[in-house]
């Protein structure tokens, strides 16, 4: 729990860093970034929120059983689109978008940046920055409140 | 003269070697040395830095840019394979690091000290 | 093509594949009850098993799989390999069978150890992770993947060693094995990068088909040295054994026997380092790591058995029986590499050299199921008297018969006493090293008579003796158990009466793959 001006600028930072950090993801097939890269931008603002609100008030928003289910939820996005390109494509993780008419199935014809390029890339990175997202902040929230509890007793 | 000044132009690209050497030794004596649970999860942390910086140095080229295709200025690109590489061994140190630091927090919770000459003569 | 023809090409990626599904699935599946939950993760690894099985049927007789990760087409681009790349060759798919049947006994055997346990979902989650990470470990053809799956295994594993966080020396034993366990992985990663910067390539067939006797220089020494000091303290060989009763002494009895089987899969990246990545190069003198290992060996044998002899905790003491059983594998395959790198010798003693390779590589399967049998034992025995220590433990014969009855099977089967497997392995590695240097063998077979008596010890302090009073209500162990100690007893009272079967069909091909590692490299001049 912080003083009111570090919460202020907390809370108007965070819709900055998250967007930046979606930016990062989407377009992992383009610039630099992906999944991973993306994924830690958006869980260090959400831990700079933990940070200047203290561990109960996020606590009472956020429980950890949800951050649970989101992660699961990346993971079996990311498996499964690995399975789809065997279904569809013939062997595991096949990039069976690629030169279609479906949504990211596109063929780069010049070195002008085109989002719809890329195939399962894409798709695989928004799979892997749900789950990293969700597991970072996980990770510390979890910490952050077996600490919390032991200082508390 | 002159071919004094392109040997050291020439060995200047052996400095980050030089760093990755120094990083591992440092982060070696660490852990060997350091008493601290705390700084020997930071001396694993900076072996692991080493061995990263030594993975993305393969990569170089001389006068080489970025390699990403998007409006890109043209001119030879550096190699791709190693920065993939050296992504994935940071994300393996992530997860390390978090592994170990929350058994730390379970040490000191059993122990009250973070000191390892003290640990062990617990109950089972 | 059939259903099973389909199966058959699929199956390296599904073997990997089926246990991380099942590993992603089980958080949300394990909200519908428990039942539910362990009756899907046996159905997960049964597919596996059945997959594992149909690849053995065609790899033994021949043939040499290899699969393409993401690509139906070519995957060598003007002398470069993109791609990953399975490759499944005799020993992989060994390693392979004897990493299935150890992860169905322990999930068949947690079903009622685990019962009163809080965070069961994380539990299973790990557990089919690490199966994940020991089935990729041992499939792969390329050098950084396994690297990537070590450390997927070594990580679950750790988080596995620590699952009782109440007892502070279980929470010490994981925080020790992480620490050195990743330290060892930094420089296996330090050696690939070493090897990649001089050669431009990852697959470890293009790797070997690059590293000539020509090209050999002090890179090329420097990385094999890191790679086996890493690999082998992953293996738990002695002077790097420090980890290894501590961690198979605390962790839970299921995930002991899942420990064990992670230890011999780094083992099988020793082996796939000297023989294959390096197997051009096995003539060279300054490579000579035969007697390196034949010392090793024997130094780790002889650690485990005097150490074992002193302990009074039960797993301890099967933990340090462990140790000195993987002594003897490294003996065996060590002879064979002795007298396979020298070039001098005479054609008949290469005979004998292939004879301890088969002693070595049988005895793999011969541990996991003997050390496995006896970590259960002891986690039964916990799990009915909540005791660990030898002083306290007395005349649980009467009320356990099963459980004491698998114990004399897997006492015997240990010490290498025939009719059980032990005694085949055990034989040929004794015939086989006898010829290389008589004092070998008999110090082998010293330690496997020490190793008898201190069986007989814990058998006579812990199952015979007067009624302690404290366990007159105790019961026999839950069908559960009980059902996975007998498969594991079963298959090592199979093996031992039909050791010859075993030796032609599953052992030989494995021998045969690793000593022609031109049939491995093969693959590159046909194409995929």
């Amino acid at each position: 729990m912080m003083s009111k001006i570090v919460k202020t600028i907390a809370g108007i930072s965070f819709p900055f860093i998250t967007i930046y950090g979606l930016y990062v993801i989407a377009h992992g097939h383009l610039t630099p970034g992906g999944g991973f890269q993306g994924g830690a931008i958006v869980a260090s603002g959400l831990i700079l929120l933990l940070v200047a609100y203290g561990t109960d008030w996020i606590i009472e928003k956020i429980k950890e059983s949800h951050l649970s289910i989101l992660e699961s939820l990346g993971a079996l996005g990311f498996i499964g689109v690995a399975f789809l390109g065997l279904i569809f494509g013939g062997m595991f993780f096949t990039n069976f978008i690629a030169g279609t008419s479906m949504l990211f199935g596109g063929i780069p014809t010049s070195t002008a940046a085109n989002i719809n390029t890329g195939g399962t890339l894409p798709l695989m990175n928004f799979a892997v920055g749900l789950k990293v997202i969700a597991g970072l902040f996980a990770i510390v929230l979890v910490m952050a409140y077996a600490i919390s509890k032991e200082e508390g007793e | 003269m002159l071919y004094l000044r392109r040997k050291v132009n020439k060995m200047i690209a052996n400095i980050p070697f030089l760093a990755v050497m120094a990083m591992i030794i440092i982060g070696l004596a660490t852990v060997v040395f350091k008493r601290n649970l705390i700084k020997m999860v930071i001396g694993v942390s900076i072996i692991e830095s080493g061995v990263n910086l030594f993975l993305i140095t393969l990569g170089y080229r001389e006068h080489s840019v970025a390699p990403i295709y998007t409006a890109s200025p043209g001119g030879i690109m550096s190699y791709p394979v190693p920065q993939a590489l050296t992504l994935t061994s940071i994300v393996i140190g992530v997860a390390v690091l978090a592994l170990m630091l929350s058994l730390v927090i379970y040490i000191y919770r059993h122990y009250k000290t973070l000191d390892i000459r003290k640990l062990g003569g617990g109950e089972e | 093509m059939n259903i099973l023809d389909i199966l058959l090409q699929q199956s390296p990626a599904l073997i990997v594949a089926t246990p991380l599904l099942g590993a992603f699935l089980t958080p949300l599946i394990g909200k519908l009850g428990y039942n539910v939950r362990n009756i899907f993760i046996i159905i997960i690894l049964a597919v596996t098993a059945f997959l594992v099985f149909l690849l053995a049927s065609d790899v033994f007789s021949g043939n040499i799989h290899t699969y393409v990760f993401g690509g139906t087409t070519s995957t060598v681009l003007s002398n470069t390999v993109i791609r990953i790349l399975f490759e499944v060759d005799g020993l992989s798919i060994f390693m392979a069978i004897i990493t299935v049947i150890l992860s169905l006994a322990a999930v068949i055997y947690s079903w009622a150890f685990m019962r009163e346990e809080t965070g069961q979902d994380k539990y299973y989650t790990l557990l089919l992770l690490m199966t994940t990470g020991m089935f990729g470990m041992v499939l792969t053809g390329d050098l950084f993947n396994f690297f990537v799956f070590l450390e997927i295994t070594s990580i679950a594993s750790c988080a596995l060693i620590a699952f009782w966080t109440h007892k502070a020396k279980a929470v010490e034993a994981a925080f020790n094995y992480m620490v050195i366990s990743t330290i060892g992985a930094l420089f296996v990663l330090l050696s690939i990068a070493f090897l990649y910067g001089k050669y431009d390539a990852l697959n470890i067939a293009k790797l070997a088909s690059r590293i000539t006797p020509v090209s050999f220089s002090f890179i090329d020494k420097l990385s094999l040295i890191l790679l086996l000091a890493a690999l082998t303290m992953k293996a738990g060989i002695a002077p790097m054994h420090m980890w290894l009763p501590d961690a198979y002494g605390r962790a839970p009895a299921s995930i002991s026997i899942i420990l064990v089987g992670a230890t011999q899969a780094s083992l099988y990246g020793v082996f796939r380092i000297c023989f294959t990545l390096y197997g051009n190069v096995i003539q060279i003198p300054e490579v000579s790591l035969g007697w390196i290992m034949v010392i090793l060996g024997l130094i780790t044998m002889l650690i485990g058995v005097f150490m074992a002899m002193i302990q009074i905790d039960f797993k301890k003491l099967i933990a340090y029986g462990a140790l000195a059983e993987l002594g003897y594998m490294f003996l065996g395959v060590g002879t064979g590499l002795t007298i396979l790198s020298n070039p001098q010798l005479s054609l008949a003693s290469n005979s004998f050299a292939l004879q301890a390779m088969k002693g070595g590589i049988f005895h793999i399967i011969n541990d996991a199921l003997d050390v496995g049998l006896l970590f259960l034992v002891a986690g039964a025995v916990y799990y009915a008297t909540k005791e660990s220590s030898l002083n306290n433990l007395g005349g649980i014969a009467r009320n356990m018969k099963y459980t004491t009855v698998f114990f004399l099977i897997g006492l015997l089967a240990v010490s290498g006493i025939p009719p059980m497997n032990g005694f085949a392995s055990k034989l040929l590695i004794y015939e086989s090293v006898y010829q290389l240097n008589p004092i070998l063998a008999i110090i082998a077979i010293l330690a496997s008579i020490m190793l008898l008596a201190i069986m007989v010890k814990v058998f006579y302090s812990a199952f015979l003796g007067p009624k302690i009073d404290r366990f007159q209500d105790i019961r026999e162990a839950p069908k559960s158990m009980l059902i996975a100690m007998g498969i594991l007893a079963s298959l090592i009272i199979f093996f031992g009466l039909f050791p010859d079967l075993i030796v032609n069909t599953l052992v030989e091909p494995a021998v045969k793959a690793i000593t022609h590692p031109t049939s491995y490299i093969l693959w590159l001049t046909g194409g995929v």
